[in-house]
């Protein structure tokens, strides 16, 4: 029982840490678009390379 | 459903490869896609095929799932107006340097039909020399693109998308999406405190439901419960803030709204449990309350997304005008100058050329030429323009140029004044009042007596108990059931509806789609497709029906109008009759001579004219049962008479019979003539159908009809509907209607068939009797259980827990609206 005295102030601590994260995640954009990066696994630069070699494919930061 | 590359097909290909068009007969056009050739309809997907395949981007052929846009051929003026976006003055709003040379700008782009588009957009832009960086939004089409000023210009990054068949307009993303972005963001935020808060208060919780008395210490068990405090305090003071504060707003302006019982819940909930807390004895309520809060923020969040999706026109709907003019500083000197919009004045003259919009309102003062009104007025048919006839802004110039007086700019215009119109109606539109929110102010006011009574008895007879048993009444008659019952059941819908391609963009409507006795169709673009078909052709002389085609063909060849584009493409396979001495005449139609023999097609009176013979009364005939009429003739007699009209959606007539199948009324509204309007309603056996009616016209009627108590949906799709889509208690947008109307509705129909409104009703329907067996589950539940828990029969965990579970049953309740109901 008295693990609970250390576990239970860690987990909120941890909760904190958590949100934290996720406040930072939904700052930088990650949740703008839930669609793109699906497809932009499967769609990007491993195919035959074409004429003007392997496309570079650069992203803007917000 | 993708696309492969349908690699050495032995067959011909009857559809173009790139936009998957029937290729019309005589065109030969292909294009060499990885070692195939592949048939084209027209130069434009020629070009943009060609410049795919030279980009080394054929990819997007076998990734595509859906055909773009017909691409249309880029003319050489358009390129050069492009030119324009280079400008200083214009950049200033839309571009932002990041850098020293490196510049950003937010593009809106057209014509995206699926996720390849986007591919190909991304690689084709990233590969113009000078291009730093782009970035594609899939959910919202708009793009960012960064460049460096020194290696390209923006206007060539813009020709660059157009060159493989898109379009991008730079917009200013600090004025609405950002706003939206943060709207969203922060929304999202709050769900998740809350949603996290949930699942650990409710960890910290469980222990005490399952475990026998005296199995926890009592120091552990106010650990906990501090635990819980600390985080249960974030979700009510963060997470539940807009609840506070709309509860406040309505009890200033003294109503009593759904937020102000939700308010005092959360409330009364969390500050009896942080007493409790704080003296260590009583009952704590930390997992219901941020369950409750959770549940809501969920129900509002999906609301939130909606809107939001429906109304991401905004930026476009400046478009009706365009961004600069040709001002003739000396007229009438011929000398002109692109000045932006902005800088006209009331008094200068422009030059407006073919296919261009209109900047302003103004009146014609050269040329003459016909404008497509249909915009403003829905009239589907182009209105001749001479010197002297007025001009409205963001109507279409589609004859030959035009010079045009302006009259009025800006918030003066036309379009300005039915924008205002629409704002104005917005403001007064009658409001169903939601059954919930009427009830539940009464509710409110009964316990918050009820609640003192109790604790002014129990203080009287038993003071120990009197604030538990208080507490109790509160929880136990928290109206988390009742404030759940209406918006779970409306977000369940309208996930439903989306699903059918009927996007619901305001809580409301649901509800008034539901009770709505009234339907009310604006005609063109709405009912019918909003362009000129050929319906019938009858032959007069002895020539047979393809020759007759290609006649018309060979006049019609040289003009923008929309009868022109109907009957172009009859022409077929042969090279067209080359007519020599082609002179159109505007409002009447085309004269041309052929191996010697005068030749007019256009108005039956106008042709008569050459012929010398009265017009054939088939054609009268044709023309009062509404169509335009377009007749054809050679100086030697009558040849052909062509009967066109706008061609009605093929689901129109079903979608009607189920309409009246529910006990709907049905109206047409319409802008165009009369005599068209009264012909479709009568295929449609449609009673009430006017014609020719204004924006203002269309909006007094609407009032009308509301006067008779008729709850009123309004189906539109153009600036001239956005009033009177205003005005009515459900308003109902087309989704391939113009940003104004879709901006304005509560309802966008995303599939563009009225097949689905009528779907949308039934769900509606069912979606009210779902939220009128919660209201009476909640009503049942609280009548009988807060009389309990006034006699103090019923302990503060007890009341938790049945309210978790009248809250659990009636979310089920309204998960049923998900099941497809067997037709």
């Amino acid at each position: 029982m008295e693990s609970l005295y250390l576990l239970i102030p860690l987990s909120i601590v941890l909760v904190f840490v958590i949100g934290l994260i996720f406040w930072w995640s939904v700052r930088s954009g990650q949740f703008d678009d839930l669609e793109g990066p699906g497809y932009r696994v499967v769609s990007d630069d491993d195919d035959p390379p074409t004429e003007d070699g392997p496309a570079r494919h650069p992203k803007a930061k917000p | 459903m993708s696309q492969s590359l349908p690699q050495n097909s032995p067959a011909p290909e009857h559809d173009c490869y790139h936009c998957g068009l029937p290729i019309p007969a005589g065109v030969d056009l292909s294009v060499d896609v990885d070692g195939a050739r592949h048939q084209m309809c027209c130069t434009g997907c020629q070009a943009v095929a060609e410049s795919i395949v030279s980009s080394g981007l054929i990819d997007y052929y076998r990734r595509r799932d859906a055909m773009p846009e017909q691409a249309r051929e880029a003319m050489p003026d358009e390129l050069k107006d492009l030119g324009l976006f280079d400008h200083p003055d214009f950049q200033q709003g839309f571009v932002k340097p990041v850098g020293e040379h490196e510049r950003e700008a937010a593009l809106i782009l057209e014509g995206i039909t699926c996720a390849a588009c986007i591919w190909l957009n991304e690689q084709h832009v990233a590969h113009q020399p000078g291009v730093t960086a782009i970035d594609i939004n899939y959910a919202t089409r708009r793009a960012r693109v960064r460049w460096d000023e020194r290696r390209i210009k923006l206007s060539d990054i813009l020709a660059a998308i157009q060159a493989i068949g898109y379009r991008a307009y730079p917009y200013d993303a600090a004025r609405s999406e950002q706003i939206s972005q943060r709207e969203r963001r922060s929304a999202l935020w709050r769900l998740f405190v809350a949603g996290f808060g949930m699942m650990q208060v409710m960890m910290y919780a469980f222990p005490a439901y399952i475990a026998e008395d005296g199995d926890i210490t009592a120091d552990i068990e106010s650990l906990m419960r501090w635990a819980s405090l600390i985080l249960t305090a974030p979700v009510v003071l963060y997470s539940a803030a807009p609840f506070f504060s709309h509860a406040w707003r309505d009890v200033r302006l003294h109503r009593l709204g759904m937020d102000v019982p939700v308010a005092l819940g959360i409330g009364a909930a969390f500050v009896a449990s942080c007493w409790a807390t704080f003296i260590g004895h009583g009952e704590v309520y930390f997992d219901s309350v941020t369950m409750f809060v959770f549940f809501l923020l969920c129900g509002r969040y999906v609301e939130m997304l909606a809107r939001q999706k429906a109304v991401r026109g905004v930026e476009e709907l400046g478009k009706a005008l365009p961004a600069f003019a040709e001002r003739l500083a000396a007229w009438p000197g011929p000398d002109g100058e692109k000045v932006p919009v902005s800088q006209l004045l009331a008094g200068d003259v422009i030059r407006v050329k073919p296919g261009e919009a209109l900047p302003a309102d103004g009146v014609v003062v050269e040329g003459e030429s016909d404008a497509n009104e249909a915009l403003l007025t829905g009239e589907s048919r182009p209105v001749p323009k001479r010197p002297g006839s007025a001009v409205t802004g963001g109507s279409v110039n589609i004859g030959s140029p035009l010079c045009v007086r302006v009259t009025r700019t800006g918030e003066h215009t036309r379009l300005a004044a039915i924008r205002q119109l629409m704002e104005r109606a917005s403001a007064e539109k009658p409001r169903v009042v939601q059954q919930a929110d009427r009830f539940a102010a009464y509710f409110i006011v009964a316990l918050l007596v009820l609640a003192a009574v109790t604790a002014a008895w129990w203080y009287w007879h038993d003071p120990d108990r009197a604030l538990w048993v208080f507490v109790s009444v509160l929880v136990v008659s928290c109206p988390c059931a009742l404030s759940l019952a209406t918006p779970v059941a409306l977000t369940v819908a309208t996930d439903a509806l989306a699903r059918m391609g009927v996007l619901v963009t305001r809580g409301h409507a649901i509800e008034a789609l539901a009770r709505a006795d009234h339907f009310v169709f604006d005609k063109t673009g709405t009912l019918t497709y909003g362009e000129m078909r050929v319906e019938q052709l009858r032959l007069l002389g002895a020539i047979d029906e393809a020759r007759v085609r290609q006649l018309a063909a060979g006049l019609e060849q040289g003009s923008e109008h929309a009868i022109a584009a109907a009957l172009r493409p009859g022409g077929g396979d042969a090279p067209l009759p080359a007519f020599a001495g082609l002179a159109a005449t505007t409002g009447q139609g085309v004269a041309g001579v052929l191996d010697g023999t005068p030749y007019r097609i256009g108005r039956p009176a106008f042709v008569a004219e050459l012929v010398g013979t009265p017009v054939p009364d088939v054609l009268l005939d044709d023309e009062r049962s509404g169509r335009t009429v377009i007749a054809l003739a050679s100086s030697a007699g009558w040849l052909a008479g062509f009967a066109l009209s706008d061609g009605l959606r093929e689901d129109c007539p079903a979608a009607f019979e189920s309409l009246r199948g529910k006990g709907i009324e049905l109206s047409i509204f319409s802008g165009d003539t009369p005599s068209t309007v009264e012909a479709l309603a009568a295929r449609l056996g449609v009673q009430h159908a006017l014609g020719g009616m204004t924006p203002e016209g269309k909006h007094a009627a609407l009032i009308a009809l509301q006067k008779g108590d008729a709850v009123i949906a309004m189906v539109g799709d153009g600036v001239n509907d956005a009033p009177v889509l205003a005005q009515a208690q459900v308003s109902v947008a087309m989704g391939g209607g113009t940003d104004l109307a879709r901006n304005q509705a509560d309802i966008v129909l995303l599939s563009g068939r009225l097949g689905s409104l009528a779907e949308g009703v039934t769900l509606s329907r069912r979606a009210l009797t779902i939220i009128r067996q919660n209201l009476w589950w909640s009503f049942a539940y609280n009548f009988t259980a807060v009389p309990l828990a006034m006699s103090g029969l019923v302990t503060p965990w007890m009341a938790g827990i049945g309210m978790s579970a009248s809250s659990l049953l009636v979310v089920l309740n309204a998960l049923r609206l998900q099941r497809k109901r067997p037709r």
